[in-house]
Order: structure tokens, then sequence, then C-alpha cells
């Protein structure tokens, strides 16, 4: 019986049948489907949402030390903020087996960059596995956990959106429970003081010395010879994309096991054809190592190194076979993501770009979207806990240029403020910032589709968790006012706000409403309508951004079937068009 | 046999998803290799979203690119226009006569285009149809997805497979008989034409 699996929905099951224990991830697209399945085998093992993914890596490794196979995942920048224990984790080595996911984004489907993180393998020394499709998601898994045993070393497991967001068949294994040993305290092998790391550094080369010579007889790589004129050596997506490209007398030399790379297997592979390309996504990460062995091929002069590639890509780039297509004569409008109808946060945004000197460093999330026109109300967005210390960074400058007038705003979400944000929050009380920090709190993490957070309340296993209230998060820290308002109240949200910003003392703003879409929650909805007899037709409701509302013939008018009553497009009207029924 | 690919475009919450599903259950029954794709994330907040089903003997790639598509099914007039290059030029389209203005347009920002029926009729193979309207008819505008679901069984041969019974698989009891009207009116649509 086979089944039809996304990648993320294979890893999960890999890491269940390979005897994992311990799992912690923060989710981040394409990698959240992987934890949003491991409850379906709590009864086997223990999964958990952390704060964000250094917690998440440190909660596995830990794991690792305690002699569990354990899993933490995350999202490709989720890597950068998870880095520091990683390569310690490296030299140490592991117990238990130990893997990380990543998942990367070429193309940024749904990211603020398309990084690269199999540099992370070579940087950090870890072994890099590479799955293709879904089942060797559920078996490069199980190989993965017996490489970090053996070699004594974390595995990178990577992915990309199409290997982790595409569903192909797979048939299911059963799970092998590994024995766990009586845990030891080890100083000598898990306390990383300087006398002992010197000593982990040499071992770290010598274990990838040894799984160096495993890779080239390992099971995850291997040849497909089916002529001796064009070779490809490839691995994850690209190999389905290469497939599909390559006439069928290519050879291929499919790799899982890319780092560190089997260059003796390569060797072999190349004397066996004339020609060699080596098909790859984003940067030449095999390509240069194997031109650095010597051995000549073909690679990013022609596929390139910027988004995703496909087969059609391929074939146009490597061999000039241009598609054949047809352009219809009318030229489609974009259609860029936009906050939801009722989003709590547009409340906020509306509030704050009514202000033309109010400088709003943003962050990632839902709220991204705060910077789209017709809101366009964020200065900048960088990364996870960056709203609020780049806006510390970029007041200072302002200050310290002499530029007058403008006052900040550094913005992040209630999931973000557990992530990262804290530590910004700390910043700005500490270093005496003249920003205010505002957690736009909707009670869950948004974007990546309705995860719990340590202020939600729930656990990743349906349990009841205690819930942090963040306004006693920012009192502990030293903030004296924490205004609260609803976002559905434009009075009290502007009041707020100018009161945070006036205050003498440190003070901070929380706008809360919980996002419509959680579903354990009964919302207070309801049903607008303009009174077109009312209506001027002077689109100021329209300048809220919210995609309920449009004009038509010349005055405003209301989709009921996406409309949900929040009523900031009424608040705004100068003429009282538009009133609410409740429903 | 070589494989096919269809092309499920729309905006982000129109049910593409559930259309694919029953899609790769039937093929998956008929005994296929089946790959599909999906983007999650970001852009699903009203955005342009595609959803790809590829079969065959034997499927690599789970993603196609451009003059590759074997059909189309649109569930938004626009969104056809976008991913027509992605269309084999004697590629099938079936279309939603129906139309979401982006969130640019509510805004005022520019006008959601004219003609984009016509220009997909004069340079492809379409069955348009009113899904919007059938759906409404039937009680429930949200069976729309499975009005086109039905046109798109009925514009592309795909062989004897049983897709009353696959509908009976895969959408849940309460709204089994909803669905099978749906489909039944979908195939209609493009059948009695």
């Amino acid at each position: 019986m086979k089944y039809l699996m996304s990648g993320n929905e294979a890893i999960a099951r890999g890491a269940y049948e390979a005897g994992v224990k311990v799992c912690s991830a923060y989710p981040g697209t394409p990698s959240t489907e992987i934890f949003e399945n491991l409850p379906l085998y709590k009864d086997s093992l223990y999964c958990e949402w952390a704060p964000n993914e250094k917690v998440a890596t440190e909660v596995a490794y830990g794991a690792s030390i305690g002699g569990v196979r354990s899993l933490c995942a995350m999202k490709h920048v989720g890597l950068n903020v998870a880095a520091d224990p990683v390569f310690t984790a490296a030299y140490n080595g592991v117990t238990g087996g130990f893997v990380i996911v990543t998942a990367d984004d070429p193309s940024m489907h749904s990211s603020q960059n398309e990084q690269d993180n199999r540099y992370y393998a070579k940087a950090a020394k870890l072994c890099l596995i590479e799955p293709s499709d879904s089942q060797e998601c559920v078996d490069f898994m199980k190989y993965a956990y017996d490489i970090s045993e053996n070699f004594d070393i974390p595995v990178l497991f990577r992915t990309t959106t199409r290997v982790s967001h595409s569903k192909s068949l797979v048939e299911l294994g059963e799970r092998v429970e590994k024995e766990v040993p009586e845990y030891k305290r080890n100083v000598r092998k898990n306390v990383s003081t300087p006398a002992n790391a010197y000593a982990n550094h040499k071992k770290v080369e010598d274990h990838m010395e040894a799984l160096e010579v495993y890779s080239n007889s390992c099971p995850l790589n291997k040849m497909e010879l089916n002529g001796t004129k064009v070779g490809v050596i490839t691995a994850s997506i690209a190999y389905e994309y290469a497939k599909d490209a390559f006439p069928e007398d290519t050879s291929f030399l499919k790799l899982g096991l890319t780092w560190p790379l089997p260059i003796d297997l390569i060797k072999e592979f190349a004397s066996k054809v004339e020609k060699l390309y080596v098909i790859e996504e984003l940067e030449p990460f095999m390509e240069t190592e194997i031109k650095a062995a010597g051995i000549d091929c073909i690679g990013k002069e022609l596929t390139g190194k910027m988004y995703e590639l496909n087969p059609q890509l391929l074939k146009e780039r490597i061999f000039g076979e241009k598609p054949v297509t047809v352009k219809p004569a009318v030229e489609p409008v974009s259609r860029p993501p936009a906050l939801c109808p009722g989003c709590p946060h547009r409340g906020f945004f509306y509030t704050v770009a009514k202000h033309k000197n109010y400088v709003v460093t943003g962050d990632i999330g839902c709220y991204t979207l705060g910077a789209a026109p017709p809101l366009s109300a964020v200065d900048s967005c960088v990364c996870m806990g960056g709203g609020f210390s780049v806006g510390m960074g970029l007041s200072k400058a302002l200050e310290i240029s002499g530029q007058k007038g403008k006052k900040f705003l550094g913005v992040v979400g209630d999931s973000t403020f557990f992530h990262s944000g804290m530590t910004g929050a700390a910043e700005i009380i500490y270093n005496k910032g003249s920003m205010v920090p505002v957690v736009l709190d909707n009670s869950i993490t948004g974007m990546t589709g309705h995860q719990d957070n340590p202020g939600s309340g729930f656990t990743l296993q349906g349990e009841i968790a205690e819930a942090i209230k963040i306004e006693d998060v920012l009192k502990s820290m030293g903030y004296k006012n924490i205004f609260i308002a609803d976002p559905w109240d434009l009075k009290a949200m502007e009041k707020a706000i100018t009161d945070a910003l006036d205050s003498t003392e440190p003070s901070a703003v929380i706008s809360r409403r919980p996002c419509l879409l959680i579903k354990r929650i009964k919302h207070d909805t309801g049903l607008c309508e303009v009174d077109r007899d009312k209506c001027i037709g002077c689109k100021k409701c329209i300048s809220v951004g919210c995609p309920a509302l449009m004009m038509k013939d010349g005055k405003s008018s209301i989709d009921p079937t996406q409309c949900v009553g929040c009523t900031v497009c009424a608040q705004v009207c100068p003429v009282k068009a538009i009133s609410r029924k409740e429903c | 046999m070589k494989t096919k690919s269809a092309l499920l475009v729309g905006v982000g919450g129109q049910g593409a998803i559930l259309t694919a599903k029953i899609l790769v259950n039937g093929l998956m029954k008929m005994g296929y290799d089946v790959k599909m794709s999906e983007v999650h994330g970001m852009s699903q907040r009203g955005g342009s979203v595609s959803t790809q089903v590829h079969w065959g003997e034997k499927v690599y790639s789970p993603v196609i690119g451009k003059g590759a598509a074997d059909i189309m099914i649109a569930f938004e007039k626009m969104e056809a226009v976008r991913y027509a290059e992605f269309l084999k030029p004697d590629g099938i389209a079936v279309i939603n006569d129906y139309s979401i203005p982006s969130s640019t347009v509510a805004a005022g920002l520019c006008e959601y285009p004219e003609g984009c029926l016509e220009a997909m009729e004069s340079n492809f193979k379409c069955h348009t149809l009113n899904a919007a309207d059938i759906a409404m008819e039937l009680g429930n505008p949200k069976c729309m997805n499975v009005v086109l679901f039905g046109a798109m069984t009925a514009a592309l041969d795909f062989g004897t497979i049983d897709w009353e019974e696959i509908i009976r698989d895969t959408v849940p009891e309460k709204f089994l008989e909803l669905n099978l009207k749906a489909y039944e009116a979908g195939r209609a649509a493009v059948l009695n034409k």
C-alpha cells in the first residue's frame, strides 16, 4: 500500500520509524508541517514548539546527550538563529542520533532571502543529507540517524520548498525502538571548555575523513549508467528536474549524502562519461568542490545561481530548447498577498500610516504586509526580532545626525516577541531608547498557519500550558506604562500609541485581538454595509486596504462573502455611510 | 505513456487543494505514479496560488515550467491569463467565468483587465462555465471547486475512472450529496455546450 505524502509528512514519518524520541522546532515555511505531523506519533515520542530555532536545537542536542534519537527542524533562515549550538555540537558529537532539518526556499515563496544552507554543513562540519522526494524523506531519515551515531556527528537534513511541499507516493515501514543507554556524565565529550574543544576539533576532522570514505560507497549515493556520452551529477529536487530534462541515454550520479562529497566516486563517474554536467539549484556548492578536485564539468555558467529550476528551464538553458508558449493579449494585474478582512493588524497600521513622521521598523510575520499599499506603513523588515533592535539603531542614527521630528515605533508579533523580540525590548530599556516597542498580539503564530507559542496557552501536543503574559514580561523589564488597545477600535489604538510616544517614562504598546482564523475562539463577527445614498465616494474607506472593500460605480461597496464586520472602514468614513449589522 | 500535467490556478482560499486531492486519488486508483505540488505560506493570504498534479508510469519532477501543462483549471479568470504561458499551445483550459479583484484593484491602484475569457478562448481550446452561479444554485457557494472538477473530467479524457466513487472516498459524509451534485453539474456544463 502506497500513501501520498508531502516531503514534510514523510520526514515526520521517517523520524517516527527511526525511533526518534525527542523533537523540538520553531515553525517556518517551508518546514512547518514536519512538526504539525509529529503529534500523530505522540504515543511514541515527545514533540514541542520551542520559542525559537536556537532553543529547539539546544533541546534536541540535549536529548542526544541523554542518549535518545532527537530531531529539530527549521526554515533556512532559522538555522542562522540556531547556528551557535550547531557549530559546537559538531565538535562535541552525539550520543543519540541528532538530526537538524533545514528547509531552504529557492525563489523565496515565503522568505526574505534564498540562502543556500548546504554551506552550513561545510562550515560547521556536519554530515549533509538531501532527499529528492517523499520516499527518500522517509528512507534517508533512517540512514541519517544511523550515520549520526556511527560517525558521532550531527546530520544536517536539507530539503527545499519543492521537496517539503510536493506530494509523492510513499511506502511505510515499522518503527524500530532504539535502546537508550544509562545516562553518565561525560565532561570530556560534552563540556566545550577550550582544552576539550581543542581535542574535539581533531576528533571531528577525523570523523569527517571517515565519513568521506563512507560516502563513496554509501547507498545514498548511486550511479545510474545509461550511456557514455553525457553524465549528470545531481542531488535533491534538481535530480527530478534533470531526469525530465536530459535524454534517456544520460548517465546520472545521484547523490543523497552531499557533504562530505564522495570525491572518489565522482572521479570514477567522471571517467565513464565524455561530457559532465553538475545540476544543482542555487549556489555552485558541489560544482566548486568538483572543479577543485580537478574534474572538468559544466554547471552554473548555464544553469544560473538564482531562483528555482524546473525541467523546462533546464532544457532551455542547457540545450537551448525554448518552450513553445502562447501569451494572451490581456495583461493580468498583480495579485499580492494582503492582510485578511478583519485582520487585527490593519487597525494598527492604518493608525500609524496617518502620521508621516512615524518611523516603523517591522518584523517577520503576517504583519510584514503592513508594508504593502495602501497602508505602506513599514520602514524596515530584516529578520525575526529585528523590529525592536533595528529601530533602536535607526533612531540613534537620526538622533546623532540631528534629524529631528521623527517618532520611532518598533513592531513585533506575539510569537516573534517570545522568539527574539524580548532581547530587543531589553536593549531599548537598558540603553535608554527613545523608541516605543509595539507587540501586535494576535494570540497565535499566524503566517505559518497557526502554531501555538509560549503566549497562546497550548502546547504542540494539545495540552494546556502556562500562557506567558507579554505585559508582565515588559513590566518586569522596566516598562512603566504598557498601553493595551483593541486594534478594531481606532480611537483607542490612536490614544495608546500617542500616549506611549508622549510619555516621559519607558512605555510600550500591545495591540491585542486574536487572529480571526483561530478556530477554537468564538469571534465577534458581523457584516458591514454601505448606504449608497450616504456614500460620497471619497475612497477614505478604501485607504484601510481591506480586500472586502472596493469602488463600484463611483461609490464604496463591501463584498458580503469576505466582510467580517470589523468596522475599521466604518470608523474612517466621514459621513457615517457604513454600518454594521449583527448576524 | 508520457507524463501528463494539470495546473490548478486561482486565489488563496478557493479550494483548489481539495480539487487536486480528488484528482490525485482517482489517478492513484488507476495505478499511476502521481506527484502534486503546492505552495504554502505568505502567498495564501489572498495571493495568486497554483497547484500542480502530474501523472504517468513514472513521474520525476513535481513542477513544470512554461509550455508544459496539458490542462489548466482556472478558478478565477484573470489567473487563467496569468498562468496561460504554462499551458501547452494545444492544451485545454477549463475556466471559471468568475472574477475576484486583487487588493491592488480594490485599493484603486489599477483596473481589473477586460477580456480575460476572450483572450484565452482566442488562443486555447477552452471550456468556460460560471461555477460560482452553479454552486449558488446548488445551495452552497463553497462547492464551486467540485463543479470545476466535474467540468475538468468532461473536458479531458482520463480513461475509466469512477469519479463518483473517488468523491465518495474523499469528501466528508455530510457534504457528499452536495459535492456529487456539484460534480454532475460541472460535467453537464461542459458536455451540454
